[in-house]
């Protein structure tokens, strides 16, 4: 059955007029959205301020939901280990008793290493975090991965900070409001990282695939040496992230490389750390364009996060 | 002793009528208050892999407008749109842009079939969300490859589904919307 046609404007004039207004203005929108988005697709970061502003707003509300979130996995891990108890107790034994030699043999060789090191008069440089704090939400409705981490300008954290959680590289900041900041994932398909395979120098870039795992590309290609399997870290290139943090396993071979899943996933992570960029004035030369000067105290003339165009074989790829 | 005929008969489904009438504070913002919800919904569970979560601001525009045409004007897709582009991710104008497109399609969907029912409503849905999705994903900015696209699958089943749900929720807002809570001297 038609409905009433109570919405019909019929022949008052003045509810043409207002009906056809509604039709205008909503053109209007949608014309300014299109130039909107034409805008924010060329500068990515043109409209990172009211986007920060309104992170930092939903951040105290998002902690305590990631409080939540993460006992709750907890819950559900300890059930899950009480229903395993028995045979997991068994061969955890058996692992325990092989974790203590290879300790007793890793202690070996760290004594050795001070050793040695002492020997060349290499500095012994711990890393301390920038931050520690809780990735508080995520676009999950959104084709790109990004997470929204609860420390912001206010806590150190500054654009390209590498971000990682105990088990290895979580992604990057990209955008820094005061008590926010944004980071890009390594599953987003703009994320770019340089990886080697870690028992040797087999060097290539893992790029995300967008479906939750990375695309590991051989930089010397040939016959593909990888196997399923091998682990991927870090390798330093470009700058940000400090070699040899964990990244990826192989889980299917092809023919440039292979497909990888990450090793540390974002979902399963509560508290992470921002490190400091590794080597902030390799990261700057990686972002300057090769007939560019470099400035007096080693900084390039232009911002290290606004540059988009990189020369091949750098660090990670700023686009969004 | 005269009984009275039916206890009920001087309530409707909104409340008693007598001293109490709609709220006009609650019967307008509910509906804005609710999209505005949907769209911080998405931010709550940490996706790193695929984006799985339905548009749920989306779906409640959808929903609303829907089932009450003419309640959200016309250009009710640029505000909401804007505040949904803050936290989804995509880029700035995107939401401002699909959903004011949404807008205007649902309108242009009504003009040319009329007809009020449930499946409709949930075919319309469908087909705009199935829409959305897509552009969302070409605006997004991000490679489009295959894998990309095989993921917005399960994300788009999701919201199929979700409809209905999301629909019911509409409708009983809608109820609580009209509620007879202000007092008429």
């Amino acid at each position: 059955m038609a409905p009433p046609s109570s919405r019909r404007s019929g022949h008052s004039r003045r509810a043409q007029f207002s009906q056809f207004t509604g039709y205008v203005v909503a053109g209007i929108g949608a014309l300014v959205g299109a130039v909107l988005l034409g805008l924010s697709l060329w500068q990515p970061t043109l409209f990172g301020g009211l986007r920060g502003a309104a992170s930092d707003v939903t951040v105290p509300v998002a902690q305590a939901n990631g409080a939540a979130r993460a006992e709750s996995l907890g819950f559900i891990e300890s059930v899950q280990g009480y229903l395993r108890a028995g045979r997991q107790n068994a061969a955890l034994k058996e692992e325990m008793e092989l974790a203590r030699i290879r300790l007793a043999e890793a202690a070996a060789v760290k004594q050795e290493n001070r050793r040695l090191k002492g020997l060349l008069r290499l500095q012994e440089d711990e890393v301390r975090p920038v931050a520690v704090a809780r990735l508080v939400a995520s676009t999950a409705a959104s084709t790109r991965r990004f997470a929204y981490l609860a420390a912001g300008s206010n806590d150190g954290v500054r654009v390209g900070m590498p971000v990682r959680s105990p088990r290895g590289v979580v992604g990057r900041v990209l955008e820094v409001a005061r008590n926010s900041s944004r980071v890009l994932l390594l599953t987003d398909s703009e994320s770019v990282l340089p990886v080697r395979r870690a028992q040797d120098e087999t060097v290539a870039f893992a790029e995300g695939r967008g479906d939750g795992r990375l695309r590991i590309r051989l930089i010397n290609l040939g016959i593909n040496p990888l196997k399923v399997g091998d682990v991927f870290v870090t390798s330093g290139a470009g700058g940000y992230y400090r070699p040899g943090i964990a990244v990826a396993v192989l889980s299917q071979k092809t023919e440039d490389g292979g497909i990888a899943r990450i090793i540390s996933d974002p979902a399963a992570s509560d508290f992470v750390s921002v490190e400091p960029i590794w080597q902030p004035a390799a990261a700057i030369g990686a972002n300057t364009a090769p007939d560019e000067a470099f400035g007096e105290d080693g900084s390039a003339q232009v911002e290290p996060a606004e540059s988009t165009a990189e020369p091949a074989g750098s660090a990670e790829v700023q686009t969004e | 002793m005269i009984d009275r005929l039916n206890p009920r008969s001087r309530r409707d489904r909104y409340g008693s009528r007598i001293n109490r009438d709609h709220s006009p504070l609650l019967a307008y913002s509910i509906p804005w208050l609710t999209i505005l919800f949907g769209s911080l919904l998405p931010l709550i569970p940490i996706a790193s892999a695929i984006p799985l979560v339905p548009p749920t601001g989306l779906l409640f525009l959808v929903a609303w407008r829907l089932v009450r045409p003419g309640l959200l004007p016309m250009w009710a897709g640029f505000p909401l749109g804007l505040f949904d582009d803050l936290f989804s991710g995509q880029p700035f104008g995107s939401a401002i842009f699909l959903w004011s497109v949404v807008m205007l399609a649902i309108e242009g969907v009504e003009t040319r079939f009329p007809w009020r029912s449930f499946y409709q409503d949930w075919l319309v849905a469908t087909l705009l969300v199935g829409a959305y999705l897509v552009f969302a994903a070409i605006f997004s900015g991000a490679d489009i490859e295959l894998s990309v696209a095989i993921v917005l699958i399960p994300q788009y089943v999701l919201s199929i589904l979700v409809f209905p749900l999301v629909a019911r929720i509409v409708a009983r807002l809608d109820r609580f919307r009209l509620w007879r809570v202000r007092s008429v001297r």
